[in-house]
Formats: C-alpha cells, sequence, structure tokens
C-alpha cells in the first residue's frame, strides 16, 4: 500500500482495490492527464512546426513562424500550471516489481523532459530577444524582450533552441517507446494511468 | 509477460518510432533534397571569393543611418498601422551595395539598396528593405534561384537559358542598361517593389507596393565619370552630405487597381495608380556598416506592423527565410570573433 501512496499521491482510488487487482495502479488525476495529453500534442506539432519552417522559403514558412511563436508560450504557460498540479497531486508510484534502474530512468527522463518544456520556450523567446526582433504573439500584440540584442546572446540561444529540440525529440521517441512497452508487454498499468482504462489481461 | 506480447508489442512499438521519425524528416526537408530551402538561396549567392566573415551573405557592402519617420497621417486612409498617425518615429538604416561580394565596387554595382527599421508607438516595428531598381528580375523565388544558381555557374550558357525560360528577365537588362547611374545613395529612388496588404481603420484590404522618393536632385552621371572616383566613394560622399545637414524622402504608397497582379514583383504596376504621401524619412547621421548600429538588424520585410501584411506575392516570405540564415550565420560569426569587419579579409565563410 504505501509504495502505491508514495509521492504524496492522496490516493483517490481505494486501497482495496488495488489490493483486490481490480485497480492495477492509480491514475493520474484527470487534469493531469488532459494537461498530459493536450501538452504532448502542442510539444510534437511545435517540434514538426519547428523544423519545417526553417526547412522552406515557401508562404507556408511565415505562417508557422506565427504559430510557433505563440504555441511556444502557450506551452510554457501549460507547463507552469502542470507543475502546480503536480506539486498538489504528486504522481501514482511505479509498480513495485519496476526493476531500482528502470524506475530511475523513468524518474530522470520525466525531469528531463520538464526541464526541456521549460528551457525551450524560454530560449525560443530569449532567441527572437536578442535577434533584436519583435516578440509578435498575434496581430498587434507583442511580448517585451527577455534579453538584449546581441550577436553573443543570439549564437549561443540558436544553436541552444536547435540542439534541445533534437534531444528533446529523441528523448519523447524513448518516452513514446516505454509508454507503449508498458501498455502492450508489460501491461503493467502505468500506460493507463496516464491514459485512462485499464491494462488488457 | 507472453514472449507474443514480446513480438507483437515490440512490433508496433518500433513501427510507431518508424512513422515518427519518418514524419519528422518529412517535415523538417530531409528526405529529397528539391525543397526550396533558404540554405540553397545562400549557396547560390556566395561570390566567387567567398562571403566575408560576420557579413551579410547579400547586400554586403554597406553603410549604416540613423533618423527619422515623420508621418502625416495621409497613409491612414489605406493602413491602420499606428506608425502612419501623426508623428515622429526612430529609424535606423542601411544603404547597401545589391552584391554578396564584400568587396563590390560602388562605381560597377548596379543595384542599389536602403533598408528600414521604424519602431512605431508601442514598439511595433516596420522593417523593409528597398532597391533602386523599379521592379524584381524575375517573377518568382524559384526563378531567381535558377538565376542565383546561373550567374555563379562556369557554364557561359547557364544565363541564357534562365533567361529563355524567364523572358521577364529582359526588362531588367533593359533598366541596368539605360537608367541612370548616380553617384549618391542620396539621389536614389528606393522602391519596395514587392506587394503587401494594407488593412484600413474600417477594415478594408488595400494592395500596396510603396517608394521613397529623394529630395535631393538625381545628377546624372556617365560610367566612366563613376570609374574615376574608384572602388570606395558612396560612403564619404554620404557622410559629407550628412555634415552638411539632414536627408529627406518622400514615402509614397501606391494602390492597386482591381485587375492589377499582386503576386509578381517583376511586373510594375501600370501609372496612374492612386498614391498616398504616408511621411517623410529624415536622416541625420551615418555610422560605420560594423561598428553602426544596423549591423546587427536583419531588415526583413515581413516584419509588419499590424495594419500592414503580406498578400499573395511569394517573395516576402522566401526573403523572410532566407534572410534569417544569413543572420543566423553572420552573428555566429560576429559572436566567434571571427567576424573580420569584412572587406576582403577572412573570406570563405559558408
Ligand atoms: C516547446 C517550445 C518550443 C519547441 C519544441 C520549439 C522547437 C523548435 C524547432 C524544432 C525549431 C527548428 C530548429 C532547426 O531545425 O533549426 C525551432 C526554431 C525556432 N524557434 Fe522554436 N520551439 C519552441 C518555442 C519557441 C518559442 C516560444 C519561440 C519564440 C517566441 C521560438 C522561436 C523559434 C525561432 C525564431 C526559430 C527559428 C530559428 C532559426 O532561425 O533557425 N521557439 N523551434
Ligand atoms: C510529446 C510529448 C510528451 C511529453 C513532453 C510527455 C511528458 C511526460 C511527463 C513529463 C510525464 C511524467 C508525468 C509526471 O510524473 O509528472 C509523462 C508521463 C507519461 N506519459 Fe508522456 N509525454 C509525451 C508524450 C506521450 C505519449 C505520446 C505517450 C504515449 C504513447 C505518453 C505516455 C505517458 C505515460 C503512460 C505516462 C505516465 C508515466 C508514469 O506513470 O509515471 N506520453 N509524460
Ligand atoms: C528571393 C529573393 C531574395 C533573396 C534570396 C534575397 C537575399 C538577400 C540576403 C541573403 C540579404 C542579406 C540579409 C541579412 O543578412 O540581413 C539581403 C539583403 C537585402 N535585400 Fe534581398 N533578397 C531577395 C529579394 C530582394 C528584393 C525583392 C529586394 C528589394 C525590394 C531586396 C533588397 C535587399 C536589400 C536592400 C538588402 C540589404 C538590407 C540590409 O541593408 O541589411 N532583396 N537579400
Amino acid at each position: 500500500m504505501s509504495d502505491f501512496t508514495r509521492n504524496g499521491f492522496n490516493g483517490r482510488v481505494q486501497p482495496s482495490l488495488l489490493e483486490r487487482g481490480e485497480v492495477v495502479r492509480e491514475p493520474f488525476a484527470p487534469v493531469q492527464r488532459v494537461l498530459h495529453w493536450a501538452m504532448a500534442v502542442c510539444i510534437l506539432a511545435m517540434l514538426f512546426i519547428g523544423v519545417g519552417m526553417v526547412s522552406t522559403a515557401r508562404p507556408i514558412s511565415l505562417g508557422l513562424v506565427d504559430v510557433h511563436r505563440p504555441l511556444g508560450i502557450l506551452i510554457l504557460l501549460l507547463v507552469v500550471v502542470r507543475l502546480a498540479v503536480r506539486a498538489r497531486r504528486g504522481t501514482p508510484a511505479l509498480p513495485r516489481d519496476l526493476p531500482a534502474g528502470v524506475k530511475l530512468g523513468a524518474t530522470l527522463s520525466h525531469w528531463l523532459l520538464y526541464a526541456a518544456m521549460i528551457s525551450m520556450p524560454i530560449i525560443g523567446w530569449g532567441m527572437v530577444s536578442a535577434a533584436g526582433l519583435p516578440v509578435v504573439m498575434w496581430g498587434g500584440f507583442q511580448l517585451p524582450p527577455i534579453l538584449p540584442h546581441s550577436d553573443a546572446l543570439h549564437a549561443v540561444l540558436w544553436d541552444a533552441h536547435r540542439i534541445i529540440a533534437y534531444l528533446l525529440f529523441a528523448l519523447i521517441l524513448l518516452h513514446v517507446s516505454a509508454a507503449l512497452m508498458h501498455a502492450l508487454i508489460r501491461r503493467d498499468g502505468v500506460f493507463e494511468a496516464m491514459a485512462g482504462g485499464r491494462p488488457p489481461v | 509477460m507472453a514472449a507474443g506480447n514480446v513480438v507483437r508489442g515490440g512490433a508496433v512499438i518500433g513501427a510507431v518510432l518508424a512513422v515518427l521519425v519518418a514524419a519528422f524528416a518529412w517535415a523538417g526537408g530531409w528526405l529529397s533534397g528539391d525543397r526550396l530551402s533558404p540554405e540553397r538561396f545562400i549557396t547560390a549567392l556566395k561570390p566567387p571569393g567567398g562571403f566575408g566573415y560576420g557579413d551579410r551573405r547579400n547586400h554586403a557592402k554597406g553603410v549604416c543611418v540613423t533618423g527619422t519617420f515623420t508621418a502625416d497621417g495621409a497613409a491612414t486612409a489605406v493602413s491602420h498601422a499606428s506608425l502612419f498617425r501623426p508623428g515622429t518615429y526612430p529609424l535606423i538604416g542601411r544603404f547597401s551595395l545589391g552584391s554578396a561580394d564584400p568587396a563590390a565596387s560602388d562605381s560597377a554595382t548596379r543595384v542599389r539598396g536602403f533598408g528600414f527599421d521604424i519602431t512605431g508607438p508601442g514598439g511595433e516595428e516596420w522593417r523593409s528593405a528597398n532597391i533602386d531598381v523599379p521592379f524584381f528580375p524575375v517573377a518568382t523565388p524559384d526563378a531567381f534561384l535558377q538565376l542565383l544558381q546561373a550567374s555563379g555557374s562556369k557554364d557561359p550558357g547557364a544565363i541564357g537559358q534562365v533567361a529563355a525560360a524567364h523572358p521577364e528577365l529582359k526588362a531588367f537588362g533593359g533598366w541596368a542598361k539605360s537608367a541612370p547611374w548616380t553617384a549618391s545613395f542620396a539621389e536614389e529612388q528606393y522602391n519596395g517593389i514587392d506587394a503587401f496588404v494594407a488593412t484600413d481603420a474600417a477594415g478594408s484590404r488595400h494592395f500596396v507596393r510603396w517608394s521613397l522618393l529623394p529630395a535631393a536632385t538625381a545628377q546624372q552621371v556617365t560610367p566612366d565619370a563613376l570609374k574615376a572616383k574608384g572602388p570606395d566613394f558612396l560612403d564619404r560622399e554620404l557622410e559629407s552630405r550628412l555634415a552638411s545637414g539632414p536627408l529627406h524622402w518622400r514615402m509614397v504608397l501606391t494602390e492597386a487597381a482591381p485587375g492589377d497582379q499582386t503576386a509578381d514583383p517583376s511586373q510594375a504596376w501600370p501609372a496612374g495608380r492612386p498614391t498616398v504621401a504616408a511621411g517623410t524619412i529624415t536622416l541625420t547621421a551615418g555610422q560605420d556598416n560594423v561598428a553602426g548600429p544596423c549591423r546587427d538588424v536583419n531588415f526583413d520585410p515581413t516584419i509588419l506592423p499590424s495594419g500592414l501584411a503580406t498578400g499573395d506575392d511569394p517573395f516576402p516570405a522566401a526573403r523572410s527565410a532566407v534572410y534569417a540564415v544569413s543572420y543566423n550565420r553572420r552573428t555566429a560569426q560576429e559572436a566567434s570573433g571571427q567576424a573580420t569587419g569584412g572587406h576582403d579579409t577572412g573570406r570563405n565563410a559558408q
């Protein structure tokens, strides 16, 4: 029991249900699940939009850039909300039989994902600021620059934005593989804690 | 954990990863070499001597200027942009030669440019890069890429092939041969060439192009007289003018008539279209190309105030993408200390 309520997760599932195996694992709170999936869609979209918009000189590149900036800032707002919710609601503990190394890997990779979700939009905002370009959100509304106009800062942030974007994509591939491994192979309820439903037997 | 689950699950995971990676590669344009990428323009622009470290990948040679834009308010009839409301707003500008070669000769480079960055009330910006040619040599960015590639090609017939496929190029050839030369940046008219969409306060859309008409009278000079001035006189000439007083241009917006094409900057609109004088550009000081405030400005023509927007002309988007790559590379070189200030040393940058 104690394993299931670790991390300050204030059990919404009766321990007896868990013990009888009717619920394999406590789910994330609904708001956490909505945030996770909404942000997953936004972040994957941002990665595709990002590499797409810099790949072409066709008019579509402008439309993609116009979506890229505000969607990135939306992700920054959402991740702040998400971490606040997480601090209050906690997370369900991972299954007891998961090897310690795997648990560590899961925890570490989740923190890296959060680090990328926070840093990417801030770096993007900073990069546009350092280029001396207006940080346009939509027609007529722009954010203030967060950094001075500077070649040196721009060069560093431009590299960082690209490199972290590619690392984030690689990390997401790993994350999706792990999630599907839980869903299809281990069938231990880890996937369902985020996706809803119950693992197939 | 049944073996069947492992095999089936593994296959699904593999398939999902393959789809994600393939889709990402497609989005990034890495699956085929035929995307119109901004890098292809930069490669094609590279002059025989290479780019100067830290220099712009086109219009490399130039000079910074500062001043103001004073709006009369008349242009509010076509655009609700805040910087068309009566007022005086700060401007950073740059005069340049239309060549990727940082050592291009002032007396032999046909195209001259002027970029401006006006900061309106509330910090909204309008950036624009304009040239003294009244129309663009070719109709599409694809054709321009072909033209750049042909210009850099060793095949003597390459330009002829592009000209045959793009007859609009003839008009540019005619202009280059017959347009009068002047010995001053201050005596040129600079044209925005691309068509943009202005939206007025009532929400009506107007297709516009703009020109900057010099207050200074153009003194025609012969190519031989220019040559006698040597390769570097335009900066000094500008400096001496600024030393004796500010320089002015009238900014005039021209509105398309119904039926005028708006997607092809190689076609000038017929004379007699309605115009509105938006205001006056006043330049008061000049600065060095490398030490001046224009160095780190990307005069990206899609940085527009609300009330001006891109329309169906494909060039502004293409320019935005290419100028960004140029900017990224030159600022990275500036930052790494490789920049030499450009004139003929430290060449060969990508
Ligand atoms: C979660 C947030 C974000 C993600 C995942 C993301 C992802 C990306 C990716 C993948 C690229 C293409 C990199 C390349 O291949 O060169 C890119 C480029 C870019 N991003 Fe973002 N981005 C994010 C947020 C932002 C924000 C908030 C801004 C600005 C406000 C921004 C501005 C830019 C710009 C200007 C570029 C083009 C850089 C260039 O000129 O090469 N990004 N981004
Ligand atoms: C595309 C971007 C994605 C990001 C940035 C992301 C991020 C995260 C993060 C940070 C967590 C940890 C939650 C926490 O402990 O607070 C998490 C959990 C989870 N994610 Fe994702 N995710 C993404 C996509 C996906 C996808 C596509 C799937 C499924 C195929 C998925 C399945 C899961 C599952 C099952 C969990 C729960 C893990 C656990 O119980 O600890 N995620 N995700
Ligand atoms: C697809 C077509 C075009 C390409 C690929 C192209 C390419 C470039 C590049 C790479 C730069 C350097 C940008 C920087 O590093 O800041 C530049 C600058 C410039 N371009 Fe273009 N250009 C195109 C069309 C035009 C047109 C239509 C005009 C005129 C209306 C124009 C006028 C200028 C001017 C004046 C500059 C210098 C701006 C400055 O001083 O920074 N270009 N161009």
